[in-house]
């Protein structure tokens, strides 16, 4: 017989998002978006700017009431069940949240002492890198360090759930991955992590799940690997004699498989690149005894699946 | 920044962090003093505020002991009037200016935010600040009644008199400081600034704060006196002087006090 250890108040959706909307006046920044965090998972929402990232993040932290929809955050609402949430969920805002004289490890061990069990400032400090700024007040902090006090300020007072909204933006590639390894560990020892960002890598590296949003919509979501593998495959390129017959070649692979020959002598295969369509390549060139030179395949990564769903165009 | 590469093998190992799932509020009442006593480290931090609560009401005071004659300030001992005058000038500082101005830049600063996503609760939020405001004030009320002592102030009344300006200050700190949350609840926080030192200025030459109602024009004198403000200050040279506890003045400051908050409540934005 299977035995349940989970805590009677833990629930397998961590996050439950139906059919939000939430408008400004006239300008509606979540269209319709719906999502689950499953309990224990690393979810991130992924989108250009002004997609809905931070309104959809901050109505789950009860900040703001859903024009419509519904919202459930372990299993309570959040406006109406705030203080009951309030210890339990972890929230690191975008920016500021400080008084721009505290100085970061008063700020810390203030926010710690709110909480009945903190972790150890000490520790916390130690390892963000925070203790060379320790005394320094918060306005004078660089960004990165205020996104480190922001991060540390928001997992001190060990909630169940952590909500980060971009929270590596503004930081050096070290503290990007200091940070990475802390929002892996905290995974690791059981914490749900709701995370924005507009860092592919970010969400690559770190998501069991990934939703990409645009314009206040779900465009599509998935594992990191199902993205890439559904988004619209790759290319494979080589070299040969020059006119081989590609209409053939097209006809033996897979059927949104499409074939040209750019410079002469030079194929590109585009569409699905899957290790079936790879053998199927070369044994249409062996049975030709035809080499394929210089083959290389280029799968698309989260960024080609991301920029191929938002648009290219800047805004 | 370089800090950030600790994991490698050269340093020393990390203390261990036990990241594990532990939610849960700390104690009301610690969290309340926690956030009084965050508060109130800031307030002495900021040469601003410490300038507009401390040195200005001091300055005031020895000057308006030493320059006599300067200032008609009506009848009795002019360091017996200036005293209680200069204590409600204090309060007004430290419960509407400088509670508005803090505020008003937690406000854009999204302190206010986060702490609404801290177990910390409006109310206990509310409580600190009332708390931390009442520790400045002691400060402040303590080193002017020192000086007024070392200028020569011989307040009358006894105990009754004390307890009298305890309950005045009290009720005024409550009212003044509604109003000061008015004001950052709804202002931009430049405005707020600017504002909160006008409204400061203004009461000070115009309000019967320092100087004596009896001592402005009839009209001025009694709009005074129905302001949180002058009923503050009428009310504790009154008792101070042992004229006994007026009803009329703390019943300006629990109806200002009433009026502010219902407002307050209404009207204050978190962001």
């Amino acid at each position: 017989m299977a035995l349940n250890y989970r805590l009677p108040f833990v629930t397998a959706t961590a996050v439950e998002v139906v059919d939000l909307v939430k408008s400004y006046g006239s300008t509606t920044a979540v269209d319709g978006l719906s999502l689950t965090v499953e309990t224990g998972s690393i979810t991130a929402i992924l989108g250009p700017n002004a997609a809905g990232k931070t309104t959809t993040i901050e109505t789950c932290e009860g900040y703001r009431k859903p024009t419509s929809g519904s919202v459930r955050v372990l299993g309570l609402d959040p406006v109406t069940d705030h203080a009951r949430l309030a210890p339990r969920v972890g929230v690191m805002l975008q920016t500021g949240g400080a008084w721009s004289a505290a100085r970061a490890v008063e700020m810390l061990r203030y926010v710690a002492s709110l909480h009945a069990h903190p972790l150890s400032v000490d520790a916390l400090v130690e390892r963000l890198g925070l203790g060379s700024c320790g005394r320094t007040p918060y306005r004078r902090l660089s960004g990165g360090e205020q996104q480190r006090l922001g991060l540390a300020l928001s997992v001190i007072g060990r909630p169940e759930l952590l909500f980060l909204d971009e929270p590596t933006a503004g930081l050096d590639p070290q503290a990007r991955r200091g940070c990475w390894d802390l929002i892996g560990d905290l995974s690791a020892a059981g914490v749900t992590v709701v995370l924005s960002t507009h860092y592919m890598e970010e969400a690559e590296r770190l998501a069991s799940e990934v939703y990409i949003i645009d314009a206040g919509r779900v465009v599509t979501a998935g594992s990191p690997g199902d993205l890439m593998a559904a988004g619209a495959g790759g290319s494979m390129t080589f070299s040969a004699p020059r006119g081989l017959d590609t209409v053939d070649l097209a006809a033996a692979l897979p059927p949104d498989c499409a074939v040209s020959e750019g410079p002469p002598g030079r194929y590109t295969v585009s569409g699905q690149v899957s290790p079936h369509t790879l053998s199927t390549l070369t044994r249409w060139c062996a049975e030709r005894e035809v080499m394929p030179g210089q083959l290389s395949i280029e799968q698309h990564t989260l960024e080609d699946v991301f920029l191929a769903l938002t648009g290219k165009e800047l805004r | 920044m370089n800090d950030m590469r600790g994991a490698d093998a050269t340093t020393p190992a990390m203390p261990r962090l036990d990241l594990t799932p532990a939610p849960g509020s700390a104690p009301a009442v610690k969290m309340v003093v926690a956030h009084a006593l965050m508060e109130t480290k800031l307030v002495l931090r900021n040469g601003e505020q410490l300038l507009l609560a401390l040195v200005i009401p001091l300055l005031l005071l020895l000057a308006g002991a030493k320059a006599g004659g300067v200032v008609d300030l009506g009848a009795g001992r002019r360091i017996d009037v200036l005293t209680p005058g200069v204590m409600a000038l204090a309060v007004l500082s430290a419960a509407f200016t400088s509670l508005a101005i803090a505020t008003a830049y937690e406000r854009r600063y999204g302190v206010l935010k986060r702490l609404g996503a801290s177990p910390l609760s409006r109310a206990s939020l509310l409580a600190g600040k009332v708390l931390s405001l009442l520790a400045l004030e002691t400060l402040q009320l303590s080193a002017i009644g020192a000086l007024g002592v070392a200028l020569g102030w011989d307040p009358d009344g006894g105990l009754a008199a004390a307890l009298s300006a305890v309950l005045l200050v009290v009720l005024g700190t409550l009212c003044l400081g509604s109003l000061g949350l008015l004001m950052a609840g709804t202002l931009r926080a430049e405005a707020t600034l600017a504002g909160a030192n006008l409204v400061y200025v203004l009461l000070l030459v115009a309000g019967a704060v320092v100087v004596p109602a009896a001592s402005y024009p009839d009209s001025l004198g009694s709009l005074a006196t129905s302001l949180p403000s002058g009923a503050l200050a009428e009310g504790l040279r009154e008792v101070l002087s042992g004229e006994g506890l007026a009803w009329t003045r703390a019943a300006v400051l629990c109806v200002w006090a009433v009026i502010g908050s219902a407002m307050t409540m209404r009207t204050f934005k978190w962001e």
